[in-house]
């Protein structure tokens, strides 16, 4: 059957990146494939909240690609419907409940402007006004209106739909198994474990494949140093609108900034359009290690009642965990391997997967196309960790 | 951390305190053990003994005395801890942890070994207008015939398939219950295919053919190859449309026929309840009846240390096998943990009664499957998952439109399962909506993804965050919860 | 010695032991509780607590399975509106 061999584009893994990076690629007029193991975004992207956040990035790189993903997010809620998605423009707020930390964060903050995020110092009255059932001990925060969230399994679905629409063709539950070499090392294409579709070849393709994207790179000869970085998030029961924001504390930027081993946890609490309300997070370096931890369930539960104490009387319904794909300098690995021709990598983004999927999409399009990049693709080029080893 | 059994908790732990929980609390202490028998009701009986209490004289019942004699080996040396619901499970090289709610605090049980013996609830398949008022499942009128003494209406219809449907509708019949009939969607002839299960059972015989003579005396007709596909009301339940059923399930088009009634009782065959032995990591595999169940050896044994099994939540049997096999795996627990070596001859005729009833169980099982065919009488609006209100098209949708390749993705992308009840009612009905669309059934994997709770209750957030201060261990004392509690 | 509690003002007689939600239907009501997307009215359904259908608010605490919930004397009982906490809605 010719025809079907001929992709431009290969995406190995259907999660919020591989879908996105497959959409932007289809947008471009490229014949694209994507091959995804299980369910659209059934890995890491299952286990999200589905934050799209210019408030926890600091200065830099990886804030860059979130006010251009912030900015797609929103044209794609635009144009396809707000509800494709759940897109919700809800807005951030970070609260401080020490004059330390409100400082700390009114520093931050002055930065952040500086940077063109829209951040707003609040005051503890104001903060209330934001959110009526913060705990009273609140001195005062921050407000980022352009941060906003999506249903990460079911946007990541709706992208590959489009995809489909478009011309492109999704192969669900069908694993990876190798790579196509050409005789001078390129990358043609991947090998299956499907028997109707053994092989798929492509002119590129990319690594999207998230938590387990170090071992599809191993298999290309082509490591990159992802390894996973496991969270918990708890779901309460069904609740009329009771945290009108993202919520989290002070704390949690530090968090995502340090590299401990150990188990690192600060509150996000944040509301559904289902109506449950979900509390994170946490962060240890365990492996792939799906144990329930009940310690950590505990530890999360009690610092969220810090921050809204009427959540002492709302059940907990049920917890998930997923594995964070994480980088050792915390930002993601975008863009073409100078090791091995056609290969390309689009992965890592640790915690910030679902608010930095467009920009990454929309990278990974332009470096293959050719055109233009709408960022400079140098701070996130997969082999920056040769060169610091070299 | 404690350093062994003996001073940190109980020898045996039972979860359920049914049939075979009662059997396995029994044995174990019986053999020596310090038993901790813990249950979510105030009282021991389950749902197969399910009674009002002391002033019960057991008419309803059936083995009303087996209940008794076990009953009253309560007072001995097991510390009955009655409203505990077990969240929780975790397993270390030390023992078992139970974490309980009691009365809204939590409880902290740890023993060396555990029984469990969670039982099993009735499997739902949804049709146009289940979420009606007066749609009960059947299990959920036997309930509150014989833990309350009510009857769920007035005119009651029972629909669905298996043996239960019998118990059901006699025990409502001899409580002066008008019953309009009995829907049973298979041909329960099939199992006459059985000789051998049947010559092993023969109680099981008498006790079938005295339901159906109770039906006959009190001319209540039993159809057969008959399902109820619709049900009719307006805010509760007036009519039901019962319709002929191919042996696939399909519904004969032209063969439905409207009954007026204000309840049904309808039940499709059992689900064991597997969030604690899913926890503690025990195998599970795929039964005759379609159900997932937790995989036992010959002495009851999970696949994890020092966890045994015992009843439906090894496969759906009934409630003397439960009552069997909780023996056995008291005995077992007891001898893992205090080296009680059990008399073999007790073993032994043990081992033969649990196969006889195992075999006409499994016979049963075979008699009474749940053909694929049966998603045909959903329609677009059906309500699918009654928690969150998901109808079969946003089910379909997800499938097709979106691409769900396994339940877990249809639960992510549509919500079946992801309200209070968190799958328990529609789990396996989505499932076979899933597989109905590839061709196949349900697989042990497919069932396990909607099986899995970590956290088996709702637990107020309050009370896991207290819970950060080690809660209180319970420790044997003789006791009931009531003395526990301060 | 039966149990008195009040629903939604009326009184309901249970007998000793009997649940709130088995009094209920003793009583001749089917449902008292809509549900938060359709306001659609829920009662009883499984009967053993598995299915989280019929709840009901009892002393001003909600969610209660009304099939596990004993009926105290003067209970007070009320229908529940969805999620049982609108109370807590800003």
């Amino acid at each position: 059957m010719a025809g079907i061999d001929l992709n431009d584009v290969v995406v190995i893994g259907g999660g919020v990146i591989g879908a996105a990076c497959a959409y932007y690629c289809a947008e471009a007029g490229l014949r694209v494939t994507v091959v995804e193991r299980g369910s659209p975004g059934g890995g890491t992207t299952s286990a999200c909240e589905g934050n799209i956040l210019l408030s926890d990035k600091e200065p830099g790189p990886e804030l860059e690609l979130a006010l251009l993903s912030s900015r797609l997010w929103g044209a794609l809620a635009d144009r396809r419907g707000a509800q494709a998605f759940e897109y919700q423009a809800k807005g951030g707020v970070v609260v401080a409940t020490t004059e330390v930390s409100a400082a700390g964060l009114a520093k931050l903050t002055v930065g952040q402007r500086a940077s063109g995020v829209d951040a707003v110092d609040v005051s503890a009255e104001e903060l209330r006004e934001l959110e009526p059932n913060v705990t009273s001990a609140a001195v005062g925060g921050a407000f980022y209106p352009q941060d906003s969230q999506v249903q990460p399994m079911l946007s990541t679905a709706r992208l590959l739909r489009l995809v489909r629409e478009k011309g492109g063709r999704v192969l669900t539950a069908t694993a990876v198994t190798g790579f196509l070499r050409g005789a001078d090392g390129a990358v043609l294409g991947v090998r299956t474990n499907s028997a109707a579709v053994p092989e798929v070849r492509g002119k590129c393709t990319v690594n999207a494949s998230g938590t387990w994207s170090g071992e599809i790179a191993e298999l290309a000869g082509a490591p990159i140093p992802i390894l996973p970085r496991k969270g918990f998030i708890l779901v309460t029961e069904p609740l009329p609108r009771v945290v009108r924001h993202k919520v989290y504390t002070a704390e949690y930027v530090a968090n995502v900034a340090s590299s401990d081993e150990g188990l690192e946890t600060s509150v996000v609490v944040e509301g559904t359009q289902a109506g449950t309300v979900l509390i994170g997070a946490s962060r240890e370096r365990v492996g792939f290690d799906r144990s329930f931890s009940l310690s950590v369930v505990r530890k999360l539960a009690a610092q969220a009642l810090e921050v809204f104490p009427f959540l002492e009387h709302v059940s907990l319904m049920r917890t998930y965990l997923g594995f964070r794909p994480y980088c050792p300098d915390h930002l993601p690995i975008i863009g073409p391997d100078p090791r091995v021709p056609g290969l390309f990598h689009a992965t890592g983004h640790e915690g910030a997967g679902i608010g930095l999927a467009t920009g990454t999409g929309t990278l990974i399009a332009q470096l293959i196309t050719g055109a233009t990049p709408d960022l400079d693709p140098a701070p996130f080029r997969p082999h920056r960790f040769e060169e610091v080893a070299a | 951390m404690p350093t062994s059994p003996a001073e940190s908790g109980y020898d045996v732990a039972v979860l359920g305190a049914g049939p075979a929980g009662l059997a396995a609390a029994v044995s174990a202490s019986q053999a020596g053990a310090r038993v901790a028998l813990l249950d979510s009701a105030a009282r021991p009986g389950g749902q197969y003994w399910r009674n009002r209490g002391d002033t019960d004289s057991g008419a309803l019942h059936h083995d009303w005395s087996t209940f008794r004699a076990l009953r009253g080996e309560l007072r001995g040396r097991i510390d009955h801890l009655a409203q505990h619901a077990v969240w929780h499970a975790e397993h270390d090289e030390h023992g078992l942890d139970l974490y309980a709610l009691c009365d809204g605090a939590e409880r902290i049980v740890r023993a060396a070994a555990l029984v469990l013996a969670t039982g099993a609830y009735d499997r739902q398949l949804p049709f146009p207008g289940w979420t009606l008022p007066g749609v009960f499942t059947a299990g959920g009128v036997q309930a509150l015939l014989k833990g309350h003494g009510v009857l769920a209406g007035r005119r009651i219809a029972v629909a669905g398939t298996g043996p239960f449907l019998l118990a059901v509708a006699a025990g409502l019949a001899q409580s002066g219950a008008d019953v309009v009939g009995v829907f049973e969607a298979g041909h329960p002839a099939e199992f006459a295919r059985f000789p051998g299960a049947l010559a092993r059972n023969p109680a099981k015989l008498t006790e079938g053919a005295r339901y159906l003579a109770t039906l006959a005396r009190h001319r209540i007709p039993y159809h057969r190859r008959r399902a109820v596909i619709a049900a009719h009301g307006d805010g509760e339940l007036r009519q039901i449309i019962t319709a002929t059923l191919t042996r696939e399930w399909q519904v004969v088009p032209g063969s439905e026929a409207p009954v007026d009634c204000d309840t049904l009782a309808v039940g499709y065959g059992f689900t064991p309840q597997l969030e604690i032995p899913l926890q503690l990591g025990c195998d599970t595999r795929l039964d005759g009846d379609g159900s997932l169940v937790a995989v036992a050896d010959h002495r009851q044994r999970s696949t994890r240390e020092r966890v045994y099994l015992a009843g439906e939540v090894c496969g759906v049997a009934g409630a003397a096998a439960s009552v069997v096999e909780g023996h056995l795996a008291g005995l077992a627990a007891a001898e893992d943990v205090l080296a009680a070596t059990p008399d073999p001859k007790r073993l032994r005729r043990l081992r033969r009664q649990r196969g006889s009833l195992r075999s006409f169980a499994n016979a049963m099982h075979t008699a009474f499957p749940v053909p694929a065919g049966w998603t045909g009488w959903v329609t677009p609006d059906t309500t699918v998952c009654r928690c969150e209100e998901v109808d079969a098209r946003t089910v379909e949708a997800a499938i097709d439109e979106l691409g769900a390749a396994d339940p877990r993705a249809v639960k992510l992308y549509a919500r079946p399962g992801m309200g209070l009840c968190q799958g328990r009612v529609c789990g396996y009905a989505t499932t076979c909506l899933l597989t109905a669309r590839e061709g196949r059934t349900p697989t042990a994997d497919d069932l396990r993804s909607v099986a899995a709770r970590p956290i088996a209750n709702p637990i107020k957030l309050g009370v896991i965050a207290a819970g950060q201060r080690t809660g209180p261990r319970t420790k044997p004392v003789g006791a009931n919860c009531t003395e526990l509690k301060n | 010695m039966s149990a008195e509690f009040r629903f939604d003002g009326e009184p309901v007689s249970a007998e000793p032991g009997q649940s709130i939600g088995a009094a209920l239907i003793a009583g001749g009501r089917r449902s008292w509780r809509t549900t938060r997307h359709e306001g659609a009215p829920r009662g009883v359904f499984c009967g053993i607590g598995i299915c989280f259908d019929c709840l009901v608010t009892v002393n001003g605490e909600p969610n209660q399975r009304a099939c596990l919930t004993e009926a105290v004397a003067g209970d007070v009982v009320t229908t529940q509106e969805g999620s049982g906490h609108a109370d807590l809605a800003c």
